[in-house]
């Protein structure tokens, strides 16, 4: 696995990790524990894709993107359900 | 509202086209049990709830189904890619591709389109989290039953992690239950 994939598997665990201490949030709203986790886990996120950035590009194309000069970027490939090769 | 991230929760990428087990798989999209109806069944039921942890909970697992649905779509249609007329016969999968072609369209493994009866909006918050348990356990069944009949590594790991997700579901319907309205003093009340 290279650099670029090493990265982008990171970020998606973090954003896992997000989902679930977000998930356990809805119903436990003031452990600190669980606040504390979120805030740590959104941090290492944002420095992974900060990484990720000056290196690579765009991580992730969206659609509150400014566009550039030439091209709306939203509509390239692949989307989500297409075959990573 | 929602916003669209170009991204799937949990990588899909299937090497081998197998139409027969995309007829199967498509039951968790548009099947009793399926991410559909899971959708909708949360989404839906935010509504009538009175107590602001259980909307919350409602929101994000009610998303996350969209997330899971997009997923076994996914599926369906990596394993439907490039079929020939003879692969589309023998494998059983003409029934389907004579009203839908490789398209994507919910339905049972029966053939039985989505319904809305699958899915209840009782208005009552221990009717409806009961219910949400339960279709939370039924789906992890069907999962079960989905990968005693695979075999493929592509297919069983997104399969697994979907099983996983019912079992963390059910987990947090469950706490819902016991926060605010629980006089005893629920897991949201313990914390504080």
């Amino acid at each position: 696995m290279n650099e670029k994939m090493m990265i982008k598997k990171r970020i998606h665990a973090y954003d896992f990790a997000i989902h679930e201490t977000e998930l356990f949030l809805d119903t436990h709203p003031r452990d600190p524990k669980a606040l504390h986790m979120l805030r740590e886990y959104r941090r290492r996120r944002q420095d992974e894709v900060a990484k990720y950035e000056t290196r690579f590009g765009k991580y992730i194309v969206t659609s509150n993107d400014v566009p550039a000069d030439n091209c709306w970027e939203w509509v390239d490939s692949p989307w989500p359900w297409e075959r990573q090769v | 509202m929602w916003k669209y991230e170009k991204k799937l929760q949990y990588p899909v990428n299937i090497k081998n086209p197998n139409p027969k087990l995309a007829k199967i798989i498509i039951s968790q999209y548009g099947g009793p049990d399926g991410e559909l109806g899971a959708s909708m069944r949360y989404l839906t039921q935010r509504y009538g709830m009175p107590y602001n942890e259980v909307k919350g909970i409602l929101t994000d697992i009610g998303t996350e189904e969209l997330a899971h649905m997009e997923m076994i779509c996914a599926m369906v249609y990596q394993l439907t890619r490039n079929l020939t007329p003879e692969q589309i016969k023998a494998s059983g999968f003409d029934t389907y591709f004579v009203d839908h072609t490789a398209s994507v369209y919910p339905v049972a493994a029966s053939g039985l389109p989505w319904r809305a009866e699958y899915i209840q909006s009782k208005g009552d918050i221990i009717a409806d989290l009961h219910e949400d348990m339960g279709a939370e356990q039924k789906a992890r069944v069907t999962y079960d039953n989905l990968i005693r009949l695979i075999d493929d590594p592509d297919i069983l790991d997104p399969l697994k992690f979907l099983r996983q997700r019912e079992i963390v579901h059910y987990q947090r319907f469950g706490e819902a239950q016991q926060t605010k309205w629980n006089d005893n003093g629920g897991a949201a009340d313990k914390t504080a």
